[in-house]
């Protein structure tokens, strides 16, 4: 038996705790653990589960509100919209499963996220993903995006979930780290939100789902360590998702919501049974005897390790009132699921678990579960800043064929269309999807009331690399923005922080310079951070990626028939740039591309014009005079009119005149500066406009008129828009076959 | 009037059908359990709505087609109810037997979710009357297996029957190989039977029925559906 193994300081290490973490297990138990409590300390204080190295800085996060109805803490942070209505949502990654099995890996986190959303009471009503890729002419990222598109697709289109938007972007510093972050948003009553408490003496812990395996076995050690070359070995701690078992999952229990039996649930993520129970219990203040011989088991002679560290997908952990057990399990019985009380509620704050009649541990649940290791781990601004912050453009040539460089832009598969990935999801399913997929932000209506529900996810990692701070504001900059771009008044926010090792004092530094930029920059549009995730040791052979602060922002649309989209509508439309043009060029795509630099500083960003813009395009369109709208991101202006042109179903072309006002042609063109929106609207609309603009303090200029056949900008563009839809339609194809 | 639509373990789009039915033709609609297996008789129209019914697992429609309802769509169908497969719902049907050919993985061995071209190729059945001869009408697919495929024999008999309903073809109404999204023979998108009283299809006109989803060109099949109905 596994239990009977001894503890030495080998079986310590390979459990991932450290000498002094150790100790600290021997102070709170006053004795030695088994090998069961060992393993169960050994998830609770993983990383993954326990937020050790970041819980210190998460704490500055903005988390309140007069819409924020739950904010970190629970399954998904909940924001009210108002009707008696609330949207539930998070974001989680699954970074190292998906680099290991990408098909699986991205599945099951697509699962993973769901469940966090339905177990609060609310249907998922859309997903959204964000992924970074390696260098995509490398065929092992051909197979991984391939891998995880499939399984991303193979989960949601089955859960019967739309796909809506997401984000990728591809960079040789995830050559040997894959990012993989899901995101799910739920409709819930707001009064009918479930939490997850083990309340009430006596009352039944009941276990629904899928039975238990064998299956991602400390997948939640795994995900807190760095990776070497024999990673790939650890594929068997990778789940296997079901998706099918899920959606009965996904029907029962919000059948069994409408009831009033339920107390408290929660769903079996990372660390499955373990951190389920102990988390509820530390909620509620109690304790919980359960009984192991009860789980639903997928094979015989699973010891209690095994079932306790078990990572087996479509799995819920609930606590009812006494007395309900039968009917809870008419409902489970109704779609053939798993149904069985495994143990109750105690008074006495310890987790007792039985085999037999023996109790094989008795954990008490505080200690371990709240007072798991905080470290303010060093710090130290990394040496590489002062060697990439140092861009000189007086040293870049001018190109001489501006058409060339814009045609290599759109070709980048960090700009080009979308369409090989967001094809392969079900978009459409739920009937409630007003925006498609291809425009700055995902809108869906709400059946029933007149509002809609604008959602976006955005963080450009270079920026981030540059200048962590700056990188990471303009992260919440950018996805306000996409908000505002279509009708939507920015709600609030769910952050997945991806970053390297943190026991490097350099990784520390980016981490808490982006979680202050984050926090600076939710304080200003006054959405607050509502739930959140931390993915850390996203290393291989000690090369980190860019921080990669993940951001997803959620927004109201009052009246969704006013929504508006990013594509041309009508020739003879004027077309208006809200914003400043800047002399920017550090952090760009053009950079990259043309000149194979990544230099910073990345853009300026001033809070102040930044929300002069987002007010005026937001007061614009619910005036009902914008007929499209437009964010100008990388690539900057050229790209975004492009992206203007060629991204509707009619395809139309423009003429533009910029007012160059001494900035260089390239920067002017490409470069990537903060806070523009392209606009268009009838002419007899643009006094309206400017009366709107000047109120709120932001420039504008009218650049330009729709129509032809072709996208003129000065004498430096000339080009067919077919031209220009060719090569941003095969950017990613082209380079998958 | 009474609209039912079936929900199997895994059907996603029935929420959906039931929308369109309840709330936007405004009839009395409800949901029919798979094991509450029971005469039908009592309906107007079946729907069997898509989704991935038993997680498509073997083969999609392939255990559905052993569930208890499926008997009682059957005797509903050949005593000459109407009933609608979209999706989902037409690999049942065709798996049930009520309709011939197979489904098969998409030539791109790809789930597709996109929009595409339908031409009305019969508009003499009770669930395309609303649409001209030859028109052609946008409505999005989302399928892994959508790939018609049936013998020689059968598609003699279904092209001298008139029992092709819809075919994928361009916005002009050509039904050119390069507007065929995923290799179904003949660009056969959606047939009906003989009787004319069963109709699959793999596009979805649920999905496109409302305005404030900017294209209400599969609301004709709801309208002609209630037509009929209306005038029998």
């Amino acid at each position: 038996m596994a239990e009977k193994i001894e503890i030495t300081d080998e079986v310590i290490a390979s459990h991932g705790l450290s000498k002094e973490e150790y100790e600290n297990v021997l102070n709170i138990l006053g004795r030695k653990p088994n090998m069961l409590e060992l393993g169960i300390f050994s998830v609770m204080w993983s990383e993954h589960c326990s937020y050790k190295s970041s819980r210190a800085h998460l704490k500055g996060f903005p988390t309140e509100g007069p819409q924020v109805i739950q904010g970190p803490g629970e399954n998904a942070g909940v924001v009210d919209i108002g009707d008696g209505l609330a949207v539930a949502f998070k974001m989680e990654s699954h970074n190292h499963p998906s680099f290991i099995e990408p098909y699986q890996g991205a599945a099951t986190g697509v699962g993973g996220i769901m469940r966090d959303v339905f177990t609060m009471g609310a249907r998922p009503v859309a997903n959204m993903n964000s992924l970074r890729l390696g260098n995509l002419d490398l065929p092992k990222h051909k197979y991984l995006l391939k891998g995880v598109v499939a399984g991303i697709a193979g989960y949601g289109n089955c859960m019967g979930v739309p796909t809506v938007g997401g984000e990728i972007y591809f960079d040789d510093c995830y050559n040997g780290n894959i990012l993989v972050n899901a995101f799910t948003l739920g409709l819930v009553k707001s009064d009918k939100i479930f939490l997850g408490y083990a309340s009430g003496i006596g009352n039944p812990v009941i276990y629904v789902g899928s039975k238990t395996g064998r299956d991602g076995i400390h997948g939640a050690t795994m995900a807190s360590e760095e990776f070497d070359e024999g990673s790939e070995e650890k594929r068997p701690t990778v789940q296997v998702g079901d998706p099918f078992t899920e959606k009965l999952l996904l029907e029962a229990c919000l059948e069994l919501m409408k009831t009033d039996y339920i107390v408290g649930i929660q769903d079996m993520g990372a660390a499955g049974l373990t951190s389920s129970s102990f988390e509820m219990a530390s909620r509620a203040g109690t304790g919980i005897e359960m009984n192991l011989d009860n789980i639903p088991r997928r094979e015989v002679g699973m010891t209690p390790y095994e079932i306790m560290l078990s990572e087996s997908q479509e799995r819920m952990l609930m606590v009812v009132r006494q007395g309900c057990e039968d009917k809870v399990k008419a409902i489970f019985d109704k779609w053939d699921l798993d149904c069985a009380v495994v143990g109750r509620v105690t008074d006495d704050g310890i987790m007792r678990l039985m085999e037999k009649g023996v109790a094989v541990a008795e954990l008490p649940i505080e200690p371990l579960a709240e007072g798991a290791p905080v470290y303010h781990r060093p710090m130290e601004r990394p040496a590489y800043l002062d060697e990439v912050n140092c861009l000189d453009i007086s040293t870049l040539s001018l190109p001489d064929d501006m058409n060339a460089v814009l045609l290599d832009l759109l070709d980048s598969p960090n700009i080009g269309s979308r369409q090989w990935i967001y094809n392969q999801y079900d978009h459409m399913v739920r009937t409630d999807t007003v925006t498609l997929p291809g425009s700055d932000a995902a809108v869906i209506r709400i059946k029933g009331i007149s509002k809609g529900i604008a959602m976006t996810v955005n963080c450009n990692s270079r920026y981030c690399y540059l200048d962590p701070y700056k990188g990471s504001q303009i992260a919440i900059a950018e996805n306000a923005r996409n908000l505002v771009c279509s009708g939507a008044k920015p709600l609030a926010v769910t952050d997945c922080l991806n970053f390297g090792n943190p026991e490097k004092p350099e990784i520390m530094w980016q981490f808490a310079e982006a979680v202050k930029g984050l926090s600076d920059a939710c304080i200003s549009f006054e959405t607050p951070v509502v739930s959140g995730n931390v993915s850390l040791y996203n290393e291989t052979k000690g090369e980190a990626i860019y921080p990669t602060p993940g951001v997803a922002m959620v927004g109201l649309i009052d009246d969704v028939e006013r929504h508006c989209t990013q594509y041309f509508k009508s020739a003879g439309d004027q077309i208006v740039v809200l914003g400043k043009n800047l002399e920017d060029l550090g952090g760009s795509e053009y950079l990259k591309i043309e000149h194979g630099l990544v230099e910073g500083p990345p853009p300026a960003l001033d809070l102040e014009l930044e929300k002069a813009v987002q007010e005026s395009c937001l007061e614009a369109i619910r005036a009902g005079i914008v007929k499209s709208a437009h964010d100008c991101a990388e690539g900057g202006l050229a790209v975004a009119l492009a992206e203007c042109c060629i991204s509707g179903e009619n395809m139309m072309g423009a003429s533009i005149e910029l007012d160059s006002s001494g900035i260089r042609r390239d920067a002017l063109l490409f470069g990537e500066s903060q806070s523009r929106i392209i606009l268009t609207l009838e002419k007899e609309h643009i006094d309206k406009l400017e009366e709107i603009a000047s109120e709120k303090g932001a420039p504008l200029e009218v650049i330009g008129e729709v129509g032809g056949e072709h996208l003129l900008i000065d004498d430096s563009i000339s080009l067919d828009i077919k031209e220009i839809h060719s090569a941003w339609q095969s950017a990613i194809d082209q380079r998958i076959a | 009037m009474k609209f039912g639509v079936i929900v199997f373990p895994g059907s996603n789009c029935d929420h959906d059908c039931y929308h369109i039915a309840k709330h936007v033709m405004g009839h009395d609609t409800s949901y029919v359990w798979h094991k509450d297996a029971s005469d039908l008789s009592g309906y107007d129209c079946i729907i069997v709505p898509g989704g991935f019914s038993y997680g498509d697992y073997l083969r999609p429609g392939a255990i559905a087609k052993y569930s208890p309802i499926t008997e009682e769509i059957k005797k509903y169908a050949n005593g000459g109810g109407l009933v609608i497969g979209i999706c989902n719902g037409f690999q049942i049907l065709i798996e049930a037997g009520l309709l011939p050919g197979v489904l098969m993985r998409n030539r791109s061995l790809k789930f597709i979710c996109q929009d595409v071209y339908l031409k009305m190729e019969n508009t003499d059945t009770p669930f395309s009357s609303e649409y001209s001869a030859g028109q052609v009408v946008k409505v999005p697919i989302a399928h892994h297996d959508g790939n018609y495929f049936a013998d020689d024999a059968t598609l003699k008999d279904l092209e001298a029957n008139n029992q092709v309903v819809f075919r994928y073809a361009t916005v002009k109404g050509e039904t050119s190989d390069e507007a065929n999204p995923n290799g179904s023979v003949s660009n056969i998108a959606g047939i009906c039977n003989k009787n004319r009283n069963v109709l699959g299809m793999m596009p979805h006109p649920e999905r496109c029925a409302e305005k404030v989803l900017g294209n209400k060109d599969g609301l004709g099949i709801f309208r002609s559906i209630v037509k009929h109905l209306t005038q029998s």
